[in-house]
């Protein structure tokens, strides 16, 4: 009897997932460690003061030192590492068969993609330079809109 | 058991990347830089060619700087406020200090280097750093360079002579070498009376703390 509850429960936060749509987010998982090595070096970056000087790519001052690189005092960067830790914790969530995880996922990756369509607007039009790094995190978070759109809705 | 397996993936996450990042940011974190008394100013083949104010100022900031820097440029201007509020308290050193990887960088000091030949090397600095947004992607950065020339009142044959001249290289290269000795390594690098300040203090404000910090210090009577 006690196991049968057991089981219940677990039915009601995790499913059985196809095995195509565990890859998915295995891979959705997978990327988002590549962002989140991408905004955690930002962020150190930051920290670190490193923004605040010449010595590396001049283009990446104008971009990690401007105005836009922070909201309300805090780095974009930072934002950006909480923001890649999140869709790795519900792609791996979803992965284990957890339904909630995967509206949470869609919803950050959504908001990610827009964030990224302004901050590539921002690094065009108004400042006229290009970060590699800030490129680099633009293309993961294509990938990973990419990635949520071409997967199943149910499953 | 299976239940806890994403739970345990991203905690083991989580730490690793707090882990890896408290590592990487003890390995930048900036290390003060201080000028030893046998290469500070005034001692010998340490005098400086540009300075800006009185010899016997309480506090001497020293400025290494890169004139296509977007920082350097951002700093120049509080920098000249603050030199204009303390007056004869404060005397500025500037130091060229070029990057290869900004395309005009060095071109740009030589020009402010054939501009000191004509006494003219602060009206120089303050116009390049003015005009940095203007020139720094210019693809004929010399004309640019010789029609500010034009503006400060220079001889323009002489200048752009002087420009390619051997002594506006001596300069560049003998401040690079001194920078490179003191373990410059960004720009703006800026020292207090010997003392270097972290990145964090590159702002008008933790500036004139500094150089408020260096007048309580030499004002405070010696035993």
């Amino acid at each position: 009897m006690p196991s049968q509850s057991k089981s219940r429960v677990q039915q009601s936060t995790a499913v059985a997932l196809p095995r195509g749509t565990v890859i998915v987010y295995a891979v959705v998982a997978l990327i988002s460690l590549a962002g989140l090595a991408d905004a955690t070096y930002l962020t150190v970056q930051n920290l670190a003061g490193e923004t605040a000087v010449c010595g590396g790519s001049p283009d990446c001052f104008r971009v990690l030192g401007s105005v836009y690189s922070k909201i309300a005092g805090i780095p974009v960067a930072a934002i950006g590492t909480v923001a890649y830790f999140a869709v790795f914790t519900f792609a791996t969530f979803a992965a284990f068969g957890y339904q909630r995880a995967r509206t949470f996922l869609a919803v950050t990756v959504f908001v990610m993609f827009l964030s990224t369509l302004w901050f590539l607007y921002v690094q065009a039009f108004l400042l006229h330079a290009f970060c590699r790094y800030c490129l680099f995190s633009a293309a993961i978070t294509f990938l990973l809109t990419g990635l949520i759109v071409a997967t199943p809705r149910r499953p | 058991m299976r239940r806890f397996v994403p739970f345990i993936i991203v905690a083991l996450v989580g730490f690793i990347t707090i882990g890896a990042g408290t590592m990487l940011y003890r390995a930048k974190r900036p290390v003060a830089l201080t000028i030893s008394e046998e290469k500070s100013i005034g001692k010998e083949n340490q005098e400086p060619t540009h300075v800006r104010g009185p010899a016997q100022a309480p506090v001497t900031l020293e400025e290494f700087g890169d004139f296509q820097c977007p920082p350097c440029g951002m700093i120049s201007g509080p920098l000249l406020e603050i030199e204009k509020d303390y007056g004869p308290k404060l005397r500025v050193i500037f130091r060229n200090f070029p990057f290869p990887n900004h395309q005009h960088a060095l071109e740009a000091a030589y020009a402010a280097e054939a501009a000191g030949l004509q006494g003219r090397y602060w009206e120089m600095h303050d116009l390049l750093y003015k005009e940095q947004a203007n020139w720094s992607n210019a693809p004929d950065v010399k004309q640019l360079f010789v029609s500010y020339a034009k503006i400060l009142g220079l001889e323009l044959d002489r200048f752009e002579t002087d420009m390619a001249g051997p002594t506006a290289k001596a300069r560049v290269t003998a401040d690079q070498e001194r920078g490179k000795s003191l373990g410059v390594n960004a720009t703006p690098s800026i020292f207090i009376n010997n003392q270097g300040l972290p990145p964090k203090s590159l702002n008008p404000t933790a500036l004139r703390a500094a150089i408020e910090e260096a007048l309580k210090e030499k004002e405070k009577p010696t035993s």
